[in-house]
């Protein structure tokens, strides 16, 4: 691990500013991934700001009857808090998903939306990676891309978002909450936070330099059956191939999120409006400008089976 | 236990000639360009924690996980290294009560907390209900991951306890039960080479049975 120096932040509008500041410096909260980066050289910050005594650790119930969680929450309060249970399953579902009991301990809210890919090429720092080092190239493309997007991706970055909460998330029309560097307040939709890799796969969210995570909230529940699928290699422990999250309501219409397919949680609007007509409409319109590897197409016949699975499991409930 | 003579200096002396002799044999020449070989220690920081019950203050550099201070610092070598990223679950330890990789976290972000060890669980001659489930149920092989499974066997029996749903837990809101399914799910960060993974689920489950 490069050497760094370390401070604890004293409060969120100073973090921020410090980080703006500071070059080279990086949030730390619960370090599970990035310290894991950190001791492959993959991440050299320079500088470590440690927000763990900043107070976002609370669930509140928002004015709207929605739901803010504070950016340190862990992974597994966050999956064990009743009204997610009860109202916001898919999220529950999503988290639990996720990692290993000793992870979801440590990992925060804020920090599962910001973890890195999981492409062995980022990993690989004997490989060109356009997101270790922007314009280096990407040895992911014609590489072994069985794990690797199929949709959204560029000539620059194939790479996945590697979270299930974030997939749980978007289908919940998640807003995240940040404080900038000079103090003030943003809302960010979930939809707008994960960029696509385009030609600077390096810039992977909407947030500005040193602009800090306080909170996500949700809106107010929306009823409905939730289900978080995940398709992958393990029953336990292991990263998605794909994952469907879903929302589905009586009438048979509904939401659906599907994960391990791009650089970002992946939904339509337009393609979920067809799910009174099946998994086959849905995911023909949602996977429509697929560009897939060979050892990856495995994935969009995989979306359907998965959104077919779900919508049997919800109709038969 | 009092701690080997110099462990610092023999053990660390070695592997740092081992890596540095390692390295110049591997990099093809001008690698490093751009980069230097070298960047100057910071300042230690200190820090102070609870383990196993007893204050102890540290000054480690701030790159010390903590895994590495409870080893190398306060020679506390129950806890494993294994993989050191996390995959293995050889380093876990209770943090505050809840288990974490210690591999996976610094020691500088710990001020004021309360560690638990396999030390500090039990000792020889006083062992913890798991271990001693763990040594009537052969519950190990070589040993290496032993402390950390034991650390995870009682984090998540006191996981179920309080509630905690799962990835197989049929419903988010019903109580979940110690059932072999569900232990078997939420001890998946444990890896253990030998295989001992069913003898490992029985001892859970007798201790779950005397608990419940």
């Amino acid at each position: 691990m490069k050497a760094f120096t370390y401070e604890r932040a004293a409060s969120a509008p100073d973090a921020a500013a410090r980080a703006a500041s500071t070059p080279g410096a990086k949030f730390i909260a619960g370090g599970t991934n990035l310290l894991d980066l950190m001791k492959l050289e993959i991440e050299t910050p320079g500088h470590l700001i440690d927000v763990n005594g900043l107070g976002f650790d609370r669930i509140e119930k928002t004015d709207d009857g929605g739901l803010r969680i504070g950016a340190l929450v862990s992974n597994t309060d966050l999956a064990a808090d009743m009204t997610v249970r009860r109202h916001y399953g898919v999220l529950s579902r999503a988290l639990l998903a996720g990692a290993s009991g000793q992870l979801r301990n440590k990992a925060t809210t804020a920090g599962n939306l910001l973890q890195r890919t999981r492409c062995p090429y980022f990993y690989d720092t004997n490989q060109p990676c356009n997101k270790r080092t922007p314009g280096a190239g990407c040895a992911a493309i014609g590489g072994v891309a069985r794990q690797l997007a199929v949709i959204g991706t560029s000539d620059a970055c194939i790479a996945t978002h590697p979270s299930d909460m974030a997939v749980a998330m978007r289908a919940l029309d998640a807003t995240v909450e940040t404080i900038t560097p000079r103090g003030e307040t943003r809302a960010i939709p979930i939809a707008d936070f994960h960029r696509l890799p385009g030609e600077t796969p390096h810039i992977e969210t909407a947030l500005a330099a040193g602009e800090l995570i306080t909170a996500v909230t949700l809106p107010k529940p929306v009823g409905g059956r939730h289900v978080y699928e995940k398709v992958r290699d393990r029953a336990s422990y292991a990263f998605a191939l794909v994952s469907v999250a879903a929302i589905v309501h009586k009438n048979g219409a509904g939401r659906v999120a599907v994960g391990g397919v791009a650089h970002k949680p992946w939904r339509s609007e337009a393609a979920e409006a067809q799910l009174p007509d099946g998994a086959r409409a849905v995911a023909s319109r949602l996977l429509a400008d697929a560009r897939p590897a060979p050892d990856n197409a495995f994935k969009i016949p995989l979306v359907e089976r998965t959104l077919a699975a779900i919508l049997d499991e919800t109709r038969a409930a | 236990m009092p701690p080997p003579p110099n462990l610092d200096l023999s053990r660390r002396g070695v592997l740092a000639t081992g890596a540095a002799t390692a390295a110049v044999a591997a990099a093809p020449a001008g690698a490093a360009q751009g980069k230097p070989a070298m960047t100057a220690d910071p300042a230690p920081l200190p820090v102070s924690l609870e383990v196993n019950g007893k204050v102890r203050d540290l000054s480690p550099d701030a790159r010390t996980t903590l895994l590495d201070a409870l080893r190398e610092h306060l020679h506390l070598t129950g806890t494993k290294k294994g993989c050191d990223h996390g995959q293995c679950g050889a380093c876990t330890v209770l943090v505050n009560g809840v288990r974490i990789n210690s591999c996976l976290t610094l020691a500088v972000m710990h001020q004021g907390d309360k560690v638990t060890t396999i030390e500090g669980l039990g000792a020889p001659d006083a062992l913890h209900p798991m271990q001693a489930a763990f040594i009537r149920h052969d519950g190990y092989q070589c040993g290496y991951c032993t402390p950390g499974q034991i650390c995870s066997a009682v984090a998540t029996l006191d996981e179920i306890k309080r509630g905690v749903p799962s990835h197989v837990s049929a419903s988010l809101t019903d109580k979940p039960r110690a059932t072999n399914l569900e232990m078997r799910e939420r001890m998946s960060g444990n890896i253990c080479r030998c295989g001992a993974y069913s003898n490992i689920a029985e001892a859970m489950a007798e201790i779950a049975g005397d608990a419940g």
